[in-house]
């Protein structure tokens, strides 16, 4: 591939001075690509985490104990109602000087690394949004659609599986989208505690090579293709999910 | 009406199908301050066909609901096949295989099919084979007429199919009481036909039902017996017959010359 590309980009350097130096030096087209991965993997990880906290916190919120849905409660209001850059920086710097080192052999690393507290981070900020979009959903399902297989003799587990959640799921499911897709862009700001995802690296490429514009309009458009890919997925899964005729 | 039998047992072990299948004694229901239900006695035998008729707040679907356990009662006592409805150590379960509901708003799970919908439940809780149930799961759909709307999700149903697969789908739990809870009050005139024929072919089967209900031609012709409530109270009951035509209460008079 990348042997396939450079010669084009080298001479097109030459030729107009658009320096896309990721595509035909080696060293730079390495970061580049890390970087990406980094990204990919940051997305993907903070995503699951967001999600596994909303289920369980949307859980929690139905739960009978005051304590459970006071502490869900709070937790919402401190994450929903703070920038999502200085919850990295607070749990990378103020959280992360309290967490025990490791021995290395000879230096110490951190036991929870810049990439982990990112996912950690960003995945307890999309987690807020998605426990009151998975509760609305859940809300959202008619009592008497319950109750109608609960006399069926289902029991409240077996309800809980097979009727509520797919129902509030669906239901949930366009503003869990939204919910989404400004998290997977939102991960650009681990940037802020160092981690090496694409703004980072491509920050890099620019600072040793003054290629601003050109690495920016790379960036922008790395955005665009895993936005629009992600957003592509969700609403495939949406179609695919919907009821003919439902609401109608 | 039949002489109320006192069962002894609180398990109904010693109930026998001489005896009333469904029995309430004195039953008194209130949501908060409201007592909507002031001292309701009735029994159904296996095989009848009851209606209950009435203004609406009359406390007809609280009633029907009492039966199956989904509203809870503060005092009296409803016995299913001589057992305890409104005792907290009865378990659901057991009470509701028996007593099949049919709701005003069909109630079926949207994101399943027609035949998924009357399947779920005997795959689920009564745990039987998957082919057994698919067989049987597609005669109940023949019996109320919707062959080939097996694979129809319920929004492409119209209300009548919809009604008539819910009915299905209770009787997919082979109960032996069934309540239908005004279940043609949604529908329009055309298809309420539709799904009194079934509920009509269930009756002549020998199936037990209770219905709450507008429908005074149905009552009149189907019914073994008619119960028409006002304010939380039986105002008066007796055969269709009679019950019709020699309403001797003023309140029913008046409610039938409202409505005939």
């Amino acid at each position: 591939m990348f042997q396939l590309i450079a010669p084009f980009f080298q001479d097109l350097y030459e030729r107009t001075g658009l320096n896309f130096i990721v595509f035909y030096a080696p060293y730079e087209y390495d970061r580049f690509l890390s970087g990406i991965a980094i990204s990919l993997q940051l997305i993907f990880w903070s995503i699951v985490a967001s999600l596994l906290i909303g289920v369980f916190g949307a859980w929690a919120q139905s739960a009978r104990s005051p304590v459970l849905r006071g502490l869900v409660g709070a937790y919402i209001q401190a994450f929903r109602n703070t920038p999502p850059m200085i919850q990295l920086l607070f749990f990378y710097f103020a959280l992360g000087a309290f967490t025990p080192q490791v021995d290395m052999g000879g230096y110490y690393q951190p036991l929870i690394s810049s990439f982990a507290w990112a996912i950690i981070s960003l995945g307890i900020f999309g987690g807020a949004f998605n426990v009151e979009i998975f509760r609305s959903g859940l809300e959202a399902v008619p009592d008497s659609t319950r109750e109608a297989a609960e006399s069926l003799c289902m029991s409240k587990w077996q309800i809980y599986t097979y009727v509520t959640l797919p129902l509030a799921f669906r239901i949930s499911l366009p503003a869990l989208t939204n919910n989404l897709i400004s998290l997977a862009k939102t991960t650009s700001l681990a940037y802020v505690i160092s981690v090496p995802e694409v703004t980072y690296s491509l920050n890099q490429v620019w600072s040793d090579n003054i290629n601003v514009p050109e690495m920016m309009l790379l960036l922008f458009l790395f955005y665009i293709l895993v936005v629009s890919l992600l957003a592509a997925g969700l609403h495939f899964l949406e179609r695919r999910l919907a009821l003919p005729g439902y609401g109608q | 009406m039949s002489l109320q039998t006192k069962s002894k047992s609180p398990a109904g072990a010693d109930w026998t199908a001489d005896q009333p299948i469904v029995s309430l004694c004195d039953v008194h229901k209130s949501y908060g301050s409201v007592e909507v239900l002031k001292g309701i006695s009735l029994d159904v035998r296996k095989g009848e066909v009851i209606c209950i008729i009435g203004p609406s707040g009359s406390g007809k679907s609280t009633l029907i609901r009492c039966i199956n356990g989904l509203n809870d009662i503060q005092k009296g006592s409803i016995k299913v096949e001589g057992q305890e409805v409104n005792d907290p150590k009865l378990d659901l379960l057991t009470l509701r295989k028996k007593v099949g509901i049919v709701f005003q708003q069909y109630n079926l799970f949207p994101h399943k099919t027609a035949l998924d919908n009357v399947m779920m439940a005997p795959v689920l809780v009564l745990k039987e084979p998957k082919k057994e149930v698919e067989e049987r799961a597609r005669a109940l759909i023949a019996k109320v007429r919707l062959q080939g709307k097996e694979n129809a999700y319920p929004g492409e149903l119209s209300g009548g199919q919809q009604q008539r697969v819910a009915i299905a789908r209770s009787l997919a739990m082979r109960p032996d009481v069934m309540l239908f809870d005004e279940v043609t009050a949604a529908l329009d005139p055309e298809t309420v036909k539709e799904v009194l024929l079934t509920i009509r072919e269930l009756a002549s089967e020998g199936m037990t039902c209770i219905l709450v209900t507008h429908e005074m031609g149905f009552a009149r012709e189907v019914a073994d017996h008619v119960y028409f409530t006002d304010q939380g109270v039986i105002v008066e009951h007796g055969p269709p017959r009679q019950f019709f035509t020699k309403a001797s209460d003023p309140r029913t008079r008046q409610f039938l010359s409202q409505i005939l």
